[in-house]
């Protein structure tokens, strides 16, 4: 194989067994890594290739590993955040179809680098389906000695166990999913302490992303400076582009770290259908700020995004159309995030209630500039005031939307 | 008001308590061999559930009212959930919602006469590639067409006959 056509996702559905993984050289990577490599090397390989996490946050892998203290005879545990849920994001759902052997052997030599011996795949209700392949190609690993105790021949196991959520956007919040698969409601925790040092059950815990973990034996196998190669040298790698909404072919596609948006969107894409333009583009799923057309000349990385106001977030990109009303998208997201705000910090779940509430009225009845003030006020008052993220996730879009279509918006009220 | 699962769901329930090193962690999934079984978890189901896991009742309440996907009420035989996220909505969710509801008779959040269907919308789930897409009885449909609708729903009387 071409280093070239290297790819995290295969293209075919198809290749997803046991079998077709092996004569790829499917564990090999694993084994070679259990039996000749020590974890601290494994943990500063992942560390050199940069590789920032998949799921939204962006935080560099082999640095969170690094976290975990050493030594100590309790347990660890690795959780897998399978709990795909950021709007316009669907390639986790393709990993989990197309390669769950890589996210298995990913997560093999995870744990062996951390010393884990239990891993959980949080996987969210909605994907139930997709859930029973992963359940399948585990049973599959188990039967050919991958997943168990003494693997390779080692003293090293790994055991893994599918949990499947119940439909709550929050959960894949890192803590709140700690709290949702300890059997409780999915609501974050104070940190810190952080989940590394007090996590699942207490103990010492790594939480990662499905397609983070999926990229892990490509690093071992070539190498990080291969892998660096591939993206950026603080972002690593290739990842995921989910492209979604007015687009000629919406789909997943693999691409260099730090690709302009507009060549994913118009190249890769296939750009607006016959006689549409761009009005916008939510670059990283709906918590990141919407960009407008002048701004997609942007590279698609972890700090390009952030640098511009906005968020790479799981790279879930959403073309918007001329001729949307802006008003509906607001409304669209309003009602997302007062819905899924999982109510334990007050200014989330009173702010976004709030917003939807507005945006509700001005939908139906109009209003007047004083309304996109107060949503802008409400949204600012969350911003900074929550345990976790899905505050800032609500509050920075809503923001974005309201003053960078303020026009649009004023005149679509004005009744 | 009383509870209890049948000998293959108590056996499901019993396998999977063993995966998890503390038997409370088992919370979800076990409410997910009940509800899989009964279609919704009833107030006696939760009592059996506390006392099975050694948990309070109130922790087995919180938990069923906190998740959209968990039921305390029965749902009709079926359940459309069609997505009204932004990359749906972009793609003409707004009017596959109407045209279902008009096609069952009712609104989102309701279940039709003959207890065959319930109609939600639901947030993203991560089929945005395929939108405007649905969920049916946890198979995914998309893009979604009034022709493919209609089809969906013939499909689920015809079931719903059997």
């Amino acid at each position: 194989m071409a280093e070239n056509e290297v790819r995290l996702l295969p293209v075919d559905e198809g290749s997803w067994r046991l079998d077709a993984y092996r004569r790829a050289g499917g564990y090999e990577t694993a084994r070679k890594v259990l039996s000749s490599m020590a974890p601290a090397d494994v943990i500063a390989e992942v560390r050199k290739a940069a590789i920032r996490g998949r799921g939204g946050a962006g935080f560099p892998a082999g640095v969170k590993w690094g976290f975990v203290p050493q030594g100590g005879a309790g347990p660890r545990y690795l959780c897998v955040n399978a709990d795909e849920a950021e709007p316009g994001t669907f390639k986790d759902r393709l990993v989990l179809l197309r390669a769950p052997h890589q996210l298995i052997e990913g997560m093999i030599i995870t744990a062996f680098a951390v010393g884990i011996r239990t891993a959980f795949i949080y996987v969210r209700g909605e994907y139930a389906r997709v859930g029973r392949r992963l359940e399948e190609a585990i049973a599959e690993a188990r039967a050919a000695g991958y997943v168990g105790p003494r693997l390779f021949g080692t003293d090293f196991g790994l055991e893994i166990v599918v949990h499947h959520g119940a439909g709550a956007y929050i959960c894949g919040e890192e803590t709140a999913l700690l709290e949702s698969l300890e059997g409780r409601r999915g609501q974050p925790r104070v940190k810190p302490p952080f989940p590394a040092v007090v996590g699942l059950f207490r103990a010492p815990t790594v939480i990662n992303n499905v397609e983070t973990l999926a990229a892990v034996p490509q690093i071992l196998a070539r190498g990080a400076d291969w892998f660096l190669g591939r993206g950026l040298p603080k972002d690593g790698g290739t990842r995921l582009f989910c492209v979604s909404g007015a687009v000629r072919r919406p789909g997943t596609y693999e691409l260099a770290v730090g690709t302009p948006l507009r060549e994913i969107i118009e190249v890769h894409a296939g750009g607006t259908p016959e006689g549409r333009s761009i009005k916008a583009v939510i670059p990283g799923g709906l918590s990141a700020p919407v960009l407008t057309p002048e701004e997609i000349d942007i590279a698609m990385d972890v700090d390009s995004l952030a640098r511009a106001g906005s968020m790479l977030g799981s790279a879930g990109v959403v073309v918007i159309p001329d001729g949307t009303p802006m008003l509906d998208v607001l409304l669209a997201t309003a009602r997302f995030y007062a819905h899924e705000s999982c109510g334990k910090c007050t200014p989330c779940r009173i702010g976004t209630a709030w917003i939807l509430k507005i945006v509700s009225r001005l939908r139906r009845e109009g209003g007047s500039p004083a309304d996109l003030d107060l949503i802008v006020e409400l949204a600012a008052g969350i911003k900074g005031r929550t345990l976790c993220p899905l505050g800032e996730g609500a509050a920075l879009p809503i923001h974005a939307l309201v003053t960078k279509f303020r026009g649009e918006l004023e005149r679509a009220v004005a009744r | 008001m009383s509870y209890a699962p049948s000998p293959a769901a108590l056996r499901k329930i019993e396998e999977t308590i063993t995966l998890y090193p503390e038997k409370s962690a088992a919370l979800l999934p076990v409410l997910h061999v009940i509800q899989d079984e009964s279609g919704f978890v009833s107030p006696g189901a939760e009592s059996w559930v506390a006392a099975k896991l050694a948990i309070r009742p109130i922790r087995v309440r919180e938990v069923l009212s906190f998740y959209t996907m968990l039921r305390r009420a029965p749902a009709g035989r079926s359940t459309i959930q069609v997505c009204h996220n932004v990359s749906c909505t972009l793609a003409g969710a707004g009017d596959i919602l109407r045209f279902i509801a008009e096609k069952l008779g009712i609104g989102p959040g309701e279940t039709t006469a003959d207890g065959a269907v319930t109609l939600v919308t639901v947030e993203c789930l991560g089929n945005c590639d395929h939108a405007p897409c649905l969920q049916v009885d946890g198979v995914d449909h998309g893009p979604a067409t009034r022709e493919t609708v209609v089809a969906i729903i013939e499909e689920l009387k015809a079931h719903g006959r059997e």
